[in-house]
């Protein structure tokens, strides 16, 4: 094992500092900004809406269609304006990990459009945005069954730690990075992802310290909910 | 409903119960508001919400200005900052803010792009300036021309080794600037000039002015937007206008 | 016995356990989970005798027949015109149902109602998303021509108008203006001077942001009077 203490000091399980905040756009039916060390993701939601064209419509429920994306300067090299293919594909992972929380149901032929954009990125970008678009769907009073909560595990040196930032992403020696996107009460997986170098038990241990760091997560999401919404603290 | 707007402007009010030339409150800028950019800024404006942010590069310049740095300025309105907004390429709208806002600094002389040349004719800087909109409640160019000088004055140079830019590492050294530009857009609705408007005021007015002023009071770019055409008179009054105006943008920037 | 793990009037967020037990019934924005009731929606919980309900505090309007709706014209066929009720589908206005006279076939419609008018209709029927019916035919139903027209958060609607009517009454009659909330979240103001309807615009405001609280009427009271003087 070679990577011993992390470059900012914290424990194998331990997060870095988070600030949630619900409310932010003020034009979108709900919105939330999700920070995670440097990571600074913001998400609004507008819908249930009209969907053009009409032949996309879902005549169950309604559709659900998210846009991730980095603003130019949130990256050291610059990251050229408009849709990549990393964007894309995150785009739809970070669809089907908030999925199965929606009840779509009471929109048929409708949308609900999540747009999430990364405003500084230092790791977890994609997880920052699962987290801040399932605060901007609760606030936009799209029926949901839990939260999501999505952290990313990583394996340096032959250590697992959770929630890489980026110096331990481009550790030298190859990292593991593992975005996990978890539904709190069921404990089910809706987001995996990988690429490295692990083994099966590293990562389940990865999985489950995902799982215990996920309640840190929870526990500030909702009490970002309930301090828009005039909650007690 | 369109007519109720326009009945509280001829009796000169708002429905927020400012005065047709007064900016809404609060006007905020911040900087630094993303670590990794070279340079960035947020501007709000009641409850418009801009960000504007600079990366820097290294490459060769044009072929005609050999000894010249490059400002490229870009704009994306958003989809998450209104539900007027849709994804995809830039529209005229977009575009259109961006080339204006990009007119008002070039123009101004702001940065001054002799400075930006390392190696006459090989290697210059390129200024790439992006905005954002966060969220659309009316008068976006405004918002945009301030969020992208108060970006552009707390810019620093990252690192150059070996001609190379060593991405992530920031000098200490500004990005000199002189000239700062300041915007404000003159609305016209019916025979009434009215300065930072809503949204709803914005899809009613007939047409708009945007000025962009140095600090010595000069007209470094306009833009006439709208259906409506202006008499000589209406656009002597509005620049007339601008001119005032701007001075409360220029005591929050500095 | 089931165990209540909230306290009545707490405000509750999606995902969030409310009751662990088989003795309650779920109502509004909750659900059943095996022996846990859960909220879906984040919103006020009332616990009551063996009831939980849970009223949200967001999300869109969902039409049903017997609403009065604030809706805008979009558009205008052979036989009826097309609003724009704030769903995701336009509603129906059928000639027939179009006005207490009689309309003649071959009318020219926009004589009734035009593009972008504003209109208090009644949603007759439901059937499916896509087509929802309406009314002009019946007390208050009407097209709009002046004042102004704002959107509230359709769940705080039952807050404005308040029980039977008590704090939209109490409104008017502090600021003088004509009020209509269409259960789709769209409320008309209309009133002589423009600092009344401000002063409306705002209390309703205050209304949203306190819809959660207890007290709600006395204190919209206590807030007009204030600013009044």
């Amino acid at each position: 094992m070679t990577y011993t203490k992390r470059f900012d000091g914290r424990k194998f399980d331990q997060l870095r500092p988070i600030e949630a905040k619900v409310g932010v756009v003020k034009r979108a039916n709900g919105s939330a900004m999700f920070k995670i060390g440097d990571t600074i993701a913001i998400a609004a939601v507008y819908g249930p809406r009209k969907l053009y064209p009409s032949f996309l419509q879902e005549q169950q429920q309604a559709k659900l269609r998210c846009l991730y994306d980095m603003v130019s300067f949130s990256v050291t090299d610059r990251k050229r304006p408009g849709p990549s293919r990393r964007s894309t594909e995150i785009s739809m992972v970070t669809e089907q990990a908030l999925l199965p929380i929606l009840d779509l149901s009471k929109y048929p032929g409708s949308v609900v459009d999540v747009f999430i954009y990364i405003l500084q990125a230092d790791a977890g970008t994609r997880c920052a945005g699962i987290c801040a678009a399932s605060m901007a769907l609760a606030d936009a009073g799209i029926p949901m069954k839990d939260l999501v909560v999505a952290i990313s595990a990583g394996k340096i040196g032959g250590k697992i730690c959770l929630d890489l930032n980026k110096e331990e992403e481009d550790h030298p020696e190859g990292a593991t990075d593992i975005p996990i996107a978890i539904l709190p009460r069921e404990g089910k997986i809706s987001l995996l992802q990988l690429d490295g170098n692990i083994k099966r038990e590293e990562l389940i241990e990865a999985i489950n310290l995902v799982k215990k760091g996920s309640q840190e997560v929870y526990d500030i999401q909702k009490q970002a909910l309930k301090q828009k919404y005039g909650g007690k603290k | 409903m369109k007519d109720y707007i326009k009945s509280l402007i001829e009796k000169d009010l708002r429905s927020d119960e400012r005065k047709l030339l007064e900016w809404r409150k609060p006007i905020k800028v911040e900087i630094g508001v993303s670590k990794k950019a070279e340079g960035s800024a947020k501007v709000t404006i009641g409850e418009t919400e801009v960000i504007a942010g600079i990366k820097m590069n290294v490459g060769e310049p044009y072929t005609d200005s050999p000894d010249k740095g490059v400002l490229i300025t870009g704009a994306e309105l958003l989809p998450l900052s209104s539900p007027d907004f849709n994804p995809g390429p830039p529209d005229q709208q977009t575009i259109e803010l961006a080339r204006v806002v990009d007119r008002g600094i070039r123009e101004s002389g702001m940065i001054d792009t002799t400075k930006l040349c390392i190696k006459k004719g090989e290697l210059v800087w390129t200024v790439f300036l992006d905005i954002y909109t966060i969220n659309d409640a009316g008068n976006l160019i405004d918002a945009s021309a301030l969020a992208a000088v108060a970006a552009l004055k707390n810019c620093v140079f990252p690192k150059l080794e070996k001609d190379k830019v060593k991405f992530g590492e920031f000098t200490k050294n500004k990005l000199p600037t002189k000239q700062e530009p300041i915007t404000c857009t003159v609305y016209k609705i019916d025979n009434k000039f009215l300065i930072d408007p809503t949204t709803e005021e914005e899809k009613i007015a007939d047409a708009r002015l945007s000025i962009a002023i140095d600090e010595k009071g000069n007209i470094n770019a306009m833009q006439k937007g709208g259906l409506i055409a202006l008499t000589v008179e209406e656009i002597d009054e509005m620049i007339k206008i601008a001119l005032d105006k701007i001075k409360e943008l220029r005591k929050v920037l500095k | 016995m089931s165990r209540v793990l909230i306290k009545d009037r707490e405000i509750v967020v999606p995902g969030e356990e409310l009751i662990v037990g088989m003795d309650y019934l779920p109502a509004g924005a909750a659900f059943r989970e095996k022996d846990k009731i859960i909220a879906n929606s984040i919103g006020l919980a009332n616990v009551g005798n063996r009831l939980i309900r849970v009223i949200p505090l967001s999300g869109k309007y969902v039409p049903k027949a017997g609403d009065t709706i604030i809706g805008q014209i979009a558009d205008i066929g052979l036989s009826g015109w097309r609003v724009d009720i704030g769903w995701s589908f336009e509603a129906n206005i059928s000639m027939k149902d179009g006005s207490t006279d009689f309309i003649e076939r071959g009318s020219d419609l926009t004589q009734y109602y035009n593009y972008g008018d504003y209109v208090v209709a009644k949603i007759l029927k439901v059937v499916g998303p896509k087509i929802i019916d309406l009314t002009m035919k019946g007390p208050g139903l009407r097209k709009l021509n002046d004042g102004k027209i704002i959107k509230v958060n359709s769940s705080k609607v039952p807050r404005i108008i308040g029980k039977a009517g008590s704090m939209i009454h109490l409104i008017k009659e502090k600021t003088g203006c004509n009020i209509m909330v269409g259960q789709n979240g769209k409320v008309w103001i209309s009133g002589k001077e423009p600092g009344n309807v401000i002063l409306t615009i705002k209390a309703i405001r205050k209304i949203e942001e306190l819809s959660h609280i207890q007290g709600l009427t006395d204190k919209i009271k206590e807030f007009l009077e204030g600013e009044k003087k």
